[in-house]
């Protein structure tokens, strides 16, 4: 999707302010939003990894930027929990004193054509095209490389591609390539220099 | 948001312990799960991990050579090795070329060598901003890079989880691998620092 999640080349955000000495979490429900979603995936296997970060991605946008990293894992967690069914929304207001602010529904048409790539069509000096299209669902391809031309670096094995698990299209893998394109080829006003994507096979058209 | 969520949120940590209580009320919350969860990510998974990883390769060109062909084998050898780790590729720094890291879509990292991300690393400025203006984000995190050193940023979109080797710095000549790696930092792992005789982890780095 389109999302707020697709950060990379936004405009308009400040400088980054770093914590010096930061422990790992800051507060102890922070530990407990991250051992949730290792159970709901590893352990309750209710939905897997892709199906998690969508769920992130489908936040509000306001919340989604307001939010801290940790309660962005809380929200995902929980939204995928109330639906499937594991837990309702009531009882967790209920629990928690107030509202619980879930993220929206999956969109109703999430994919565009998927083009299974089971074998490695690229190899390293592969020159490609980034396929341009916007799926109202989950995938990984970030805006800001969509219709860019780059070049492959190296050849990743096979993995399983998201813009289908994410939506239970059932397992398939692909390989990913690193794709390397020249930053002025994505903004005009880049600094020099270079930026790599890792790319499904799917993703990609020969150009 | 809208309707019913006019209302103030309720505090983060009592959604946290409504979700906890919820699934244990139904038996799904195996014992000590989230414990030991907790406790391996605030301790195994450690940059000081990674630390131990680039020292080798400081002092080893044989494993340098291996690590830079195959990362996650290279990492395993050490012991390191887990969720987020299946697929390490490290990044070789050079006099003439800096790699940087990012996941401009969420906050992937190599968990075992690099540890949980901070939460700079996480925020919307740094994920939006770096893959666009590095040389700037950089100079602002206190680090210049001479004009003739080329920028290549990593966008972790997928699988493979990235490990930046950093230069040597002068100066250490005859380090001991363990005093090498009490200077290997984090951030120079991510790349938005360089390792300098001086540079040393904070208490929670």
């Amino acid at each position: 999707m389109d999302g707020i999640h697709d950060l990379g080349g936004m405009s308009g955000f400040g400088p980054v302010e770093v914590e010096r000495g930061e422990p790992v979490f800051h507060e102890r429900w922070e530990a407990i939003a991250f051992a949730l979603n290792a159970l709901g995936i590893a352990v309750l296997t209710k939905y897997n990894a892709d199906e998690y970060r969508h769920a992130v991605e489908r936040m509000d946008p306001a919340h989604y930027l307001a939010a801290t990293y940790y309660e962005r894992v809380l929200t995902g967690v929980a939204t995928l929990l109330v639906e499937k069914g594991v837990v309702s929304r009531d009882d967790l207001e209920r629990r928690a004193g107030g509202p619980f602010p879930l993220a929206r529904p999956v969109a109703e048409n999430p994919t565009v054509e998927q083009r299974p790539q089971p074998s490695a069509r690229f190899a390293v000096g592969s020159t490609v095209l980034v396929r341009d299209v916007h799926p109202r669902g989950h995938t990984r391809v970030p805006r800001y490389v969509r219709g860019k031309r780059g070049r492959v670096v190296h050849v990743a094995p096979r993995f399983s591609f998201p813009d289908a698990a994410a939506h239970g299209l059932g397992h398939r893998a692909e390989h990913t390539y690193h794709v390397e394109f020249r930053a002025k080829d994505l903004w005009a006003d880049a600094d020099d220099g270079t930026v790599v994507v890792d790319l499904w096979d799917g993703y990609l058209e020969p150009a | 948001m809208s309707g019913r969520r006019q209302e103030r949120p309720a505090p983060p940590a009592a959604r946290a312990k409504a979700v906890v209580d919820a699934l244990s009320e139904k038996g799904l919350v195996p014992k000590d799960f989230l414990e030991m969860v907790r406790e391996r990510a605030s301790e195994a998974w450690s940059p000081k991990n990674g630390a131990r990883v680039v020292a080798r390769a400081w002092v080893d060109p044989e494993y340098r050579k291996r690590l830079l062909t195959d990362g996650t084998e290279a990492c395993a050898e050490l012991g390191y090795a887990g969720p987020q780790g299946e697929y390490i590729v490290v990044l070789e720094d050079t006099p003439a070329l800096h790699n940087v890291i990012v996941c401009t879509q969420c906050s992937c990292t190599a968990w075992p060598v690099l540890g949980l991300p901070p939460d700079w690393y996480k925020s919307p400025e740094y994920r939006a901003r770096v893959v666009r203006e590095p040389r700037r984000v950089l100079h602002e995190m206190g680090l210049d890079l001479p004009e003739g050193v080329a920028i290549r940023v990593w966008d972790t979109t997928a699988e493979t989880r990235y490990m930046v080797l950093p230069l040597r710095p002068s100066g250490t000549e005859g380090w001991s691998e363990e005093r090498l790696a009490g200077i290997v930092t984090r951030d120079a792992m991510i790349g938005v620092a360089l390792v300098t005789t001086e540079s040393n982890r904070g208490p929670a780095d």
